[in-house]
């Protein structure tokens, strides 16, 4: 049983995701990140689901970290706590992971969206990495995702001046996929869920990864991992479906194998 | 509610707001934009608001930004911040209004100036007394209009009679603004607060949460593509489509018979 957020499987396919501490704004706790990654790694296992929501609520999708648990720390203290551990399980999900943002997407909450393969953002969503104010700086990849999405003087501007970014900048600059109003959020990441999970699972993981590794390689090294899931994906048996069903103007049969 | 400067008072579904320092012409303090943020979200959030009158008390609507009061800023302290005031106060003021998803009905009951000539476009409707008056008066005294002024002016009256508004800070008749189209209607002053209340009446009676839904369209319509407002008006639609009072709608047209909106 999970105590700071709701696993839910709201249809076939798809697994849904509530970060659920409303009280805190959610505020990214390890308590919380732990059970995150125990329950991606659940559903990463499971074959039923081939697509995950995650999402707060329309106030916020997380405030940021927990600030209380930086108190009396030392680098040591951080060091020995291995508190990023459970973020691994979110960025090395196989599956696509859908962040479902409404009103505050700060710090550590901003972090944890970008660490998804897309955002769906209410008209009420506010992203930010306030961390400057603390006297520290984003620690959960803040430095390195946000200027890969936005550029680097907006990542500069965000990250230095604590400049927030509505959800129409957000939009506009490509931290997200779509700006929707606000009642309708969640059921926009859901329909948006629904268009990718009626596709071949083994196509989804390579690529999702292979995406991924565009932001790591060199072009010559990407092209020749995107050349090589390409070709796996040959001895799967999805892509005979696919192929023969395309062939025929029938709708394929996915099996994942 | 116990507010200095203005009224907040509430009649079944209809809440009338009145800027009400009648000596001042009702010239807008620090305390009054507070006054007023309050009462808008007050009203926002009462359930049992479902349409909202503005008006002043006395012989003026509002006389805009009370200039006595920008005067005694104490300037060793820096002085007066005219964007910062407008950050910090009017701007709020005028998208709270607008995206307070009930109908405001301004009944404008005399003149209209400045800062007061904004929070008048900023209603939804506007219904004025035929001795009311209006006027961007910000020229008069080296300053360019604000709180809203020069996006809703256009969009009212065009840009031609906008420009010569608001460079010349003419005055301008009830009857003129009607032809204009700044107003919904002209009435003689005794008439102003029956007509408009019977208007608020009707407009609280309706599905306030499809006026909501409008109010939103309306102005996103007015900065975006053809495309992305056909977009939205399919968001608004399905919302609406859920509503309690869309089915009650529904039901009573089947039935024959006049719908009881709750506005849920």
């Amino acid at each position: 049983m999970y105590e700071n957020i709701i696993v839910e499987r709201p249809e076939p396919k798809i697994g849904l995701i509530r970060l659920n501490r409303p009280k805190r704004l959610n505020a990214l706790n390890r308590a919380l990140m732990s059970e995150l990654a125990q329950a991606l790694n659940e559903f990463a296992q499971d074959d039923e689901i081939v697509v995950v929501v995650l999402t707060g609520n329309e106030r916020a999708f997380a405030a940021g970290a927990d600030i209380g648990e930086f108190q009396g720390k030392n680098p040591v203290d951080m060091l020995k706590s291995y508190r990023f551990k459970e973020w691994e399980a979110v960025r090395t999900f196989p599956k696509p992971l859908i962040a479902a943002v409404s009103g505050w997407c700060l710090g550590g909450g901003n972090e944890l969206a970008m660490t998804c393969d897309m955002i769906v953002a209410s008209e009420s969503a506010v992203f930010g990495q306030p961390e400057i104010n603390l006297g520290i700086m984003p620690g959960a990849g803040g430095t390195q995702r946000l200027p890969r999405a936005v550029g680097k003087a907006i990542a500069m501007e965000v990250i230095l001046a604590d400049r927030r970014l509505t959800a129409q900048e957000a939009h506009q600059w490509g931290l997200v996929n779509h700006v929707v109003p606000t009642e309708l959020y969640l059921e926009k990441a859901l329909e948006l869920a629904r268009q990718i999970a009626q596709k071949p699972p083994l196509a989804l993981q390579l690529a999702k990864e292979a995406i991924l590794k565009s932001y790591e390689m060199t072009l010559a090294e990407g092209l020749q991992y995107e050349r090589h899931n390409f070709y796996l994906l040959f001895a799967s048996e999805d892509k005979d479906e696919g192929v023969a069903a395309f062939l025929e103007k029938r709708k394929p049969e996915w099996k994942g194998r | 509610m116990a507010y200095e400067t203005i009224l907040y008072e509430q009649d079944g579904g209809v809440l009338t707001i009145t800027l009400n320092r009648p000596d001042k012409l009702n010239a807008v303090t620090d305390t009054m934009l507070h006054e007023l943020r309050d009462a808008f979200k007050q009203a926002k959030r009462d359930e049992s608001v479902r349409a909202i009158i503005l008006t002043g008390a006395g012989r003026g609507f509002c006389a805009g930004q009370d200039l006595a009061s920008v005067k005694e800023r104490d300037p060793s302290a820096g002085g007066f911040s005219y964007g910062a005031h407008l950050r910090h106060t009017y701007n709020p003021l005028i998208l709270q209004m607008r995206e307070l998803p009930k109908p405001i009905i301004a009944a404008v009951n005399g003149v209209a100036a400045g800062a007061g000539m904004s929070l008048v476009l900023a209603c939804d409707l506007r219904i004025a007394a035929d001795t009311a008056s209006f006027l961007q008066a910000f020229i008069k005294i080296g300053l360019v209009p604000d709180s809203g002024s020069t996006w809703f002016l256009q969009r009212l009256v065009g840009p031609t009679r906008a420009m010569e508004l608001m460079l010349r800070g003419t005055r301008i008749s009830a009857q003129e603004a009607f032809d204009y189209g700044i107003l919904n209607r002209v009435v003689p002053a005794d008439r102003l607060m029956d007509e408009t209340r019977a208007l608020a009446a009707e407009l609280a009676a309706a599905p306030t949460k499809a006026i909501g839904y409008i109010k939103r369209l309306a102005d996103f319509a007015a900065t975006h593509t053809l495309a992305e407002t056909l977009e939205y008006e399919a968001d608004m639609q399905e919302l609406a489509g859920r509503t309690a009072d869309h089915a009650e709608g529904l039901q009573a047209f089947l039935e024959k018979r006049a719908p009881t909106f709750q506005g849920r």
